[in-house]
């Protein structure tokens, strides 16, 4: 499968300064490991030492977060679009 | 932030610990955690006591040594130190014995526990060269951005979901700023925010001065302590939204530990979510640590219906380090409890303040907060902003004509009146 991935700004010095890449894969996690495969060292900036997602690193696939599919086990078709987004302050508190 | 009388040292991941300057900066380069201010304690420990605390004036400033501010205080002189009220009532219907009400629906200006983050984030926000502030909002924050603004005479940007109660919208638009009402969820007008704070320079107090903006919710737990006679409740209720409040009021609590202005530090925090929105309250109660957003919440408790908590993980961390739990409480539930707290102790408080009681009704009832020790339940919001669920729910007033006759004819039998 080949599929788009935008890639946010503090990640793109890693990227060639390239904030939409090319990937490949089945799955999300393949895609992911794909990428570290081209361009080192963005594994450890989304993964934590324990080889999962890091918490607040959001990945959405077609504008749907991971969190409502599969995770990384998010099963790709070509042409998917993946966008790899710092997680937000997401919240206005107790009484936002 | 280097003068004498600040004692920030910084801005710290919570995550990968890495450290930052004090600027109008909130998620770290390298892992995306948010970061956190972090202090010179022992610089704190050798000016802060409870006598210089207690000569201090009645505002959310007595504190502020441990708060992010570099310069004098000089917004929200008039914010918090809100009363906490010894609930006798409430406790006997509840069947405990010793609680309290922190009341923060009569914080000032604007009727909610906002009032104590903002002064700190607006404070802030001047000290760092911003002329124009920001929030995402489900009203309560819009309100005292709003308010504080326009005393300090910044220009504000407010972004609220479109469907807010008709009193949080002209709450906020009776002091005249900028109000952008978004159609979608509050998660969605916050991550437009995310990108707009990303592309203009203002400072969105949830956003780029989050670190500031909840230190702020830190004063909650500061007043609790001195208003106890400076020791810690054994448990405390908290609503849970974007989770600022709950992680903070535990920061505080182990800030006076930290700083022996406290003796012991026996709390524990429970979090209080409604049915329908309750993200954080689900990953307590399953005992992950995953927090699986919620997409389209459905409550009428609108001020906690955030279904992407920012800080979730951060309240699941203090409910766990502290040893306390959590709830949830259905529309009814909520609506009960809001009556509960009005015929009780008087105090007329939104439907999150209504999540909070009925949560601590069901702790109490399910036997997770003992009967005999003593509890504080956090009161964030003011009623009289949320009418619009209570309408049609608490009966309604008798009409008569302006007569004894009609009087004595129509209330007779409801007031039971003597026969004359």
């Amino acid at each position: 499968m080949s599929v788009k991935v935008r890639i946010p700004t503090p990640l793109q010095p890693l990227t060639d300064h390239q904030p939409e890449l090319e990937a490949s894969g089945e799955t999300l996690r393949e895609v992911l490991a794909n990428l570290e495969e081209r361009y080192p060292g963005i594994r450890e900036r989304l993964y934590d030492d324990g080889g999962t997602l890091r918490r607040f690193v959001n990945v959405y696939v077609n504008d749907e977060d991971i969190r409502f599919l599969k995770g990384e086990d998010t099963a790709l078709s070509d042409g998917d679009e993946i966008s790899i987004v710092p997680a937000i302050a997401g919240g206005g508190p107790a009484c936002g | 932030m280097t003068a004498s009388n600040c004692y920030t040292t910084g801005l710290r991941c919570q995550e990968c610990g890495r450290d930052y300057p004090a600027k109008a900066v909130y998620s770290c380069e390298y892992c995306f955690g948010p970061l956190e201010v972090t202090y010179d304690y022992d610089r704190i420990r050798r000016v802060m006591s409870a006598d210089t605390i207690a000569s201090r004036p009645q505002n959310l400033w007595r504190y502020r040594e441990l708060l992010p501010i570099a310069g004098e205080p000089a917004h929200g002189l008039n914010s918090g130190f809100t009363p906490l009220v010894r609930a006798d009532n409430l406790a006997r219907e509840l069947g405990v014995q010793d609680l309290y009400l922190k009341d923060d629906s009569v914080n000032r200006p604007t009727l909610s526990y906002k009032d104590r983050v903002v002064p700190v984030a607006l404070s802030r926000a001047i000290e760092l060269g911003f002329d124009t502030v920001g929030c995402a909002s489900t009203g309560n924050l819009a309100n005292a951005v709003a308010a504080h603004a326009a005393v300090a005479g910044l220009r504000a940007v407010i972004f609220i979901p479109a469907g807010l109660e008709l009193g949080k919208v002209l709450g906020t638009l009776v002091y005249g700023p900028s109000l952008i009402s978004v159609k979608g969820t509050y998660d969605e007008v916050n991550r437009l925010c995310t990108e707009i704070a990303a592309k203009y320079p203002w400072a969105f107090v949830n956003v780029n001065l989050r670190p500031y903006y909840t230190e702020g919710a830190k004063t909650c737990a500061f007043e609790i302590a001195e208003q106890l006679g400076w020791r810690a409740p054994e448990h405390v209720v908290l609503p849970v939204a974007g989770g600022t409040l709950l992680p903070k009021v535990w920061k505080g609590f182990r800030e006076l530990h930290e700083l022996g202005l406290i003796p012991e530090l026996p709390s524990r925090l429970y979090a209080a979510q409604p049915e329908g929105c309750s993200p954080v309250v689900d990953a307590i109660r399953e005992g992950t640590d995953i927090i699986r957003p919620v997409r389209s919440p459905q409550t009428i408790a609108l001020s906690l219906a955030i279904g992407n908590p920012a800080d979730g993980y951060y309240v699941l961390k203090a409910v766990s380090e502290s040893g306390g739990y959590g709830d949830i409480a259905s529309d009814q539930e909520i609506i009960e409890g809001i009556r509960l707290l009005a015929r009780t102790e008087g105090i007329f408080t939104e439907t999150a303040g209504g999540v909070t009681i009925a949560v601590l009704k069901k702790l109490i009832d399910s036997g997770r907060i003992p009967r005999d020790e003593s509890i504080v339940a956090c009161v964030t919001g003011n009623g009289l902003k949320t009418t619009e669920p209570m309408s049609g729910r608490l009966g309604e007033a008798l009409t008569i004509e302006p007569s004894l006759a009609s009087f004595e004819d129509r209330a007779g039998k409801l007031l039971e009146l003597a026969a004359a």
